[in-house]
């Protein structure tokens, strides 16, 4: 589903992927682990398209098709989904109208015609309950006084509306107690196909025992530097990230 | 010869005319409008309001006047049809400002209530007229504002007498049309009693393209209790300048709400002067413009606190596109004896490209101690992180730009409280914003021929 070669990208001038290889199948989840700094959400923005971001060197390529080429919107549309971090308050645009034009889009670029006001609504109620969001937060304004659970949620009930093929989970379960980081992933894995990937970014192995990965890669400096199996999330929550990081290091030295 | 020089020459050219028709009442206004504009400082660019608007550059042609009906030989009857659905309103008609006799929809507005000329109005309710008519625009030392006193013949007057309620709107639709190059001296009146309650709805509407340059002066005058809405919606034609003069005078427990839609002009300025000088009013002041091309739109307020316990509240917000140019000067002053003074100001600014300018300039004289004030002012582009997010979520640029667009200007149409205005209000800014509307459509609002 996903390829990506030699990745570099800087921003502001200042490198920060310093060469990233990753393959990703239909089917799998992959964690992508690793410390402050290392360059998680920095992938995460440049497979999103993010402007701020400059690929120099290397290629992404996603469903067969070169991802560098397309544009934020059409990348969406072809099925890639970014949860964000810092999900964003738009004040003035309701939820509904905001949903609505997204899956409409959506809709437009597989060449289905758009849903009716009564079809859309009848669709988002069902999503609602699948993610067990509270009908109110539709009519609300996007994002706007939610607190950072609500907005989580709502990240992962629009992820329910869209239903991507490759999902990615920044930092999803950061600001989430135990009991709304429960709900988010039920919401994840119920969502799961056969076909669809996710790629889940996370500090914590906390959100792993919900979400459980098939690989496990750790980023650090801009590059992966260990790629296992769930275990290796395991083992991280036990040493911390040091002992991989001092090995690193060392060879570099070396 | 200078701007002033031209009008004096004018007022002089015309002066049989006045005589003619004046009672000695508009005769000494007109004097003491003329002895207040011959001291005036020249050029009227080094005032500092007119700073950046070059107005006298660009009013160099030799303009006609249009003062009275007579050279009105159409029907208005037969271009005028509101076409906003479920605008249930009493319709008064003006002919370059002035008013329309011949409208064949007659007036339901309780009995009472005095809709007329004010050249009418100053032969039949002379002590009416005589009491208010520049009762609070003489105080005001706007070159362009005594130049309407002392050209102004007629207008519209209303007066809404003691505990009369007009539950419908006036909707005041002024039809500009005639000859190439006029230049119009409007002049409205709005009397309202103890206990009064009205809404009025100004459509601004040209028959042609000609170039026109209007002066317009509304006085409203609210009484204790009154409430009064005014709605302006400006769209005019690319030749055409407007400088709008609003007074509002608030007495106990009065309310104001005053919203004014900038949509289509060469160059649009708004003046709003507004005295609460008894105490617990209450004044709310909305602005929207929406500018491109080399449009200039301008807003300039000035909100007097003389009364305790009054509250004043602005918002203006302008998207500037192309190579538009918008200003918002506010100034509140809230005086020695106007504690427990409420005031904020809020004006936002969104410039969609480089070549487009705003100005803007909050400024608060406070003499009081005890007073909530604030003001704030921004001038930004469309929030990136936003139309990233978005677009992250399959909708393109642009239509992502139209949302935010639409979403901030929306933010001022929710002060609109008759809902058929606001819906078709909003409706056009959303095909405005989409760029359905071509330049060529003067009648935004969709009424009319």
């Amino acid at each position: 589903m996903l390829i990506i070669k030699d990745l570099h990208a800087e921003i502001n001038g200042k490198e920060i992927l310093k060469g990233i290889n990753l393959k990703i199948n239909a089917g799998e989840v992959h964690a992508i682990m690793g410390p402050n700094g290392s360059g998680k959400s920095t992938l995460s923005a440049v497979l999103a398209g993010n402007q701020n971001f400059k690929v120099t060197q290397g290629e992404i390529t996603y469903q067969g098709k070169n991802l560098l080429t397309q544009t934020i919107d059409e990348r969406a549309n072809e099925g890639i989904f970014l949860s964000f971090q810092y999900p964003v308050e738009i004040p003035g645009v309701s939820m509904i109208n905001f949903l609505k034009t997204a899956i409409n889009s959506q809709r437009k670029h597989n060449n289905l015609r758009p849903f009716s006001s009564a079809e859309f609504l009848k669709y988002m109620r069902e999503m609602q309950n699948l993610v067990e969001l509270k009908s109110d937060l539709a009519n609300r304004e996007v994002n706007v006084g939610f607190s950072g659970g609500e907005k989580k949620r709502n990240e992962i009930f629009q992820m329910a509306m869209l239903k991507p093929k490759l999902a990615i989970l920044d930092e999803t379960d950061s600001g989430l107690d135990i009991d709304a980081l429960r709900i988010v992933a039920n919401g994840v894995n119920k969502l799961k196909t056969p076909k669809s990937s996710t790629i889940v970014i996370t500090h914590y192995q906390r959100l792993l025992d919900f979400i459980v990965p098939d690989i496990v890669h750790i980023l650090y400096d801009g590059k992966i530097v260990k790629t296992a199996g769930k275990e290796l999330a395991l083992e991280l929550e036990e040493k911390g990230y040091n002992w991989i990081i001092e090995g690193v290091d060392n060879q570099i030295n070396k | 010869m200078d701007l002033l020089s031209k009008y004096i020459e004018k007022y002089k050219s015309l002066n049989q005319y006045y005589q003619k028709s004046d009672t000695e009442f508009f005769k000494n206004i007109r004097e003491k409008s003329l002895e207040k504009l011959e001291r005036f400082n020249i050029p009227i660019e080094k005032n500092e309001k007119y700073k950046y608007t070059k107005i006298e550059s660009v009013l160099k042609n030799e303009y006609e006047f249009i003062l009275d009906e007579k050279n009105v030989n159409i029907n208005l009857n037969d271009y005028f049809q509101c076409q906003i659905k479920d605008l249930d309103t009493h319709v008064i008609l003006l002919s370059n400002g002035i008013f329309y006799k011949n409208n064949k929809n007659k007036l339901s507005t309780p009995q009472n209530v005095i809709i007329c000329s004010i050249k009418e109005a100053s032969i039949k309710y002379p002590e009416i007229i005589n009491k208010y008519y520049n009762s609070l625009s003489q105080e005001n030392d706007d070159f362009f504002s005594n130049l309407n006193s002392l050209f102004a013949n007629d207008g519209l007057f209303v007066y809404v007498p003691e505990n009369v309620k007009i539950s419908k709107a006036l909707q005041i639709i002024n039809i500009t049309h005639g000859f190439e190059n006029k230049n119009l001296f409007t002049r409205n009146l709005f009397i309202l009693e103890e206990n009064t309650e009205l809404s009025v709805i100004f459509c601004n509407h040209t028959l042609n393209n000609s170039n026109t340059f209007i002066i317009n002066v509304t006085e409203s005058i609210v009484g204790e209790n009154a409430s009064f809405k005014c709605y302006v919606i400006q769209n005019e034609h690319n030749q055409s300048i407007v400088n709008n003069f609003h007074f509002i005078d608030l007495a106990k427990n009065s309310s104001v709400n005053s919203l004014e839609l900038l949509l289509h002009g060469k160059i649009l300025r708004n003046n709003i002067f507004v005295k609460l000088h008894e105490e617990n009013s209450n004044v709310n002041l909305y602005g929207l413009g929406l500018a491109d091309k080399e449009q200039i739109f301008e807003n300039y307020t000035l909100i007097d606190h003389i009364a305790e316990n009054c509250k004043s509240f602005e918002l203006y917000k302008n998207i500037l596109d192309d190579f538009a140019v918008c200003s918002f000067e506010g100034k509140i002053i809230v005086e020695k004896n106007a504690q427990k003074t409420t005031a904020y100001q809020s004006n936002k600014n969104i410039c969609l490209t480089s070549d487009a300018k705003m100005r803007t300039k909050p400024q608060l004289e406070i003499y009081a101690d005890d007073v909530k004030c604030s003001h704030g002012s921004t001038v930004g582009q469309l929030d990136t992180e936003a139309l990233f997010y978005l677009q992250q979520r399959g909708i393109n640029y642009k239509e992502a730009s139209q949302m935010l667009m639409f979403a901030f200007a929306n933010d001022v149409l929710n002060y609109i409280d008759v809902e058929a205005l606001k819906n078709k209000i909003s409706d056009l800014i959303n095909s405005r914003l989409r760029g359905e509307l071509s330049d060529k459509c003067n009648c935004l609002i969709g009424c009319g021929k």
